[in-house]
């Protein structure tokens, strides 16, 4: 898994884009979706997410997924499910504090984030606190809503 | 250092001056531009608080604000928000850590809001160590925020006057916000930009881990005046004294981020007395860090050896003849002048 992990963040830059496609694709399902209502589509897109993000980035279906500003390396894959950044107890050989047999999270996010070519860092962001209600749902399903209410706004 | 302002009465703060945050001693110093000595306090494994009082004596005249850690290396001891009610009532400046490893957010805002009513002025937020370095490593880890997502929030608690849900705050804690740093600690190219990210999330002073290795120190700071991120925040550097080449050498294997060069242990294990060489490494550090621009202070942290603050503050010389708040010094002051 952990090979697999590494994989994605080296590859972060066209993942990041075929992740932000698949986002564009469902936001133009947006009416089917709620024709069917999005409540009884959450849990087969969790399932789907599961077993793509699962693979791929070893992804704990947090619903509020911020990869695209992690260089696609998990946060909730820290012992701390730190959101911003590395804690000062990384290991001199860049492995986690807490599992020393596992690379930390925060040091790929970083590797991840000079893959992407992006002018600034998405990184730097300050990502808000986790909200814990929202653990275990569709975070594809949550972002089309999102770009929806936006749009609804302006 | 004593103010034109200073509180009659012990345990009272000092007025809150236009485009400060705080009525605290710690903001005050920093902002009137002088090289500023915090040091860590060894909360008691007690509930006795004669032994506070009896510790925190030891910095009297010395430093000018006091470190309260919360649980320090997921280690039970007496609360932070205990420690810092008690010394605050005294008059000390105090810096009340917050660790995000044991509380939830509904805890932590209480805990400042709280801590703030109590006269403490400064906060500390940091995400703190995984309970499996400490001695109760069954216990359950919180992390319900990091340290980013707490510094966002309490700043908002002080500017916006709300809790993190929203609802409002009555009287919001006027509280200087601080956060922790790792010069040291992979990914090093990245660590200068995580400091310019807690900065943007509210911090106005960082104390950073203990800085043994003056070259990889350097050159972060040069990166942070590159950025501009030393005129934006306060940096206070870590140091202290090893106790011997051998406790050098367990430190850096089992303490999580503290990086130790082996020069400094081969200095150590090559001295006749190594506790004193441990001491006369911290001063050398202080001297050599003071040097350095965009440095505002250093925070002390003498791990078992805090009797010895007081000699590494007066052999570096960090103070330059400036006179310290101390208790009692509050009564110096000539009522007719106010």
């Amino acid at each position: 898994m952990h090979r697999m992990r590494r994989w994605s963040v080296r590859n972060a830059r066209w993942l990041k884009k075929l992740y932000h496609g698949i986002e564009n694709a469902l936001t133009l399902c947006h009416p089917l979706f709620e024709r069917v209502g999005y409540q009884r589509l959450d849990k087969s897109f969790l399932a789907i997410e599961k077993v793509t993000k699962g693979l791929l980035i070893d992804s704990q279906s947090c619903g509020q997924c911020i990869v695209g500003f992690t260089g696609l390396s998990c946060p909730m894959n820290c012992p701390k499910t730190m959101r911003n950044g590395p804690c000062g107890g990384v290991r001199a050989d860049g492995k986690c504090e807490v599992k020393p047999e596992m690379d930390c999270v925060w040091v790929m996010a970083w590797e991840g984030n000079q893959q992407l070519g992006e002018k600034e860092y998405p990184i730097q962001f300050v990502q808000p606190a986790l909200n814990n209600q929202l653990i275990g749902t569709s975070a594809w399903l949550r972002e089309v809503r999102n770009r929806k209410a936006v749009d609804n706004e302006i | 250092m004593k103010f034109d302002d200073e509180p009659l009465v012990p345990g009272e703060n000092l007025p809150v001056r236009p485009g400060h945050d705080s009525p605290g001693r710690l903001e005050r110093v920093l902002r009137a531009g002088a090289f500023v000595v915090t040091a860590e306090i060894a909360p008691p494994d007690s509930a006795d608080p004669e032994e506070v009082y009896a510790r925190a004596a030891l910095f009297d005249g010395y430093v000018d604000a006091i470190n309260a850690t919360d649980g320090s290396g997921a280690h039970c001891h007496m609360s932070s928000v205990g420690m810092c009610s008690l010394l605050t009532r005294r008059g000390y400046a105090m810096v009340m850590q917050v660790s995000a490893r044991d509380r939830n957010r509904i805890a932590i805002q209480g805990d400042v809001l709280g801590a703030s009513a109590m006269g403490v002025s400064s906060i500390l937020c940091l995400t703190g160590d995984s309970v499996g370095v400490g001695d109760h490593p069954e216990a359950k880890p919180v992390f319900d925020l990091d340290c980013m997502s707490m510094l966002n929030m309490v700043r908002d608690m002080r500017d916006k006057e709300h809790f993190l849900s929203g609802r409002k705050i009555t009287s919001p804690p006027r509280v200087f916000l601080g956060a922790a740093a790792n010069p040291f600690g992979p990914p090093l190219d990245y660590r200068p930009l995580r400091l310019a990210k807690k900065v943007a999330a509210g911090a106005q002073f960082v104390q950073t881990q203990y800085c043994f290795d003056i070259e990889i120190f350097r050159n972060y700071m040069s990166v942070i005046r590159d950025m501009g991120i030393h005129e934006k925040v306060f940096m206070l550097v870590g140091v202290g004294p090893l106790a011997s080449a051998k406790s050098a050498e367990w430190i850096r294997s089992n303490v999580p981020g503290v990086h130790i060069p082996d020069h400094i242990i081969r200095r150590l294990a090559g001295a006749d007395n190594q506790k004193d060489e441990g001491v006369n490494v911290c001063v050398d550090m202080t001297q050599q860090i003071k040097e350095i621009e965009g440095v505002h202070g250093v925070h002390i942290m003498a791990f078992k050896q805090e009797h010895r603050v007081a000699e590494i503050v007066t052999r570096s010389g960090v103070l330059a003849g400036r006179e310290l708040w101390r208790p009692g010094i509050a009564r110096d002051v000539d009522p007719a002048t106010h």
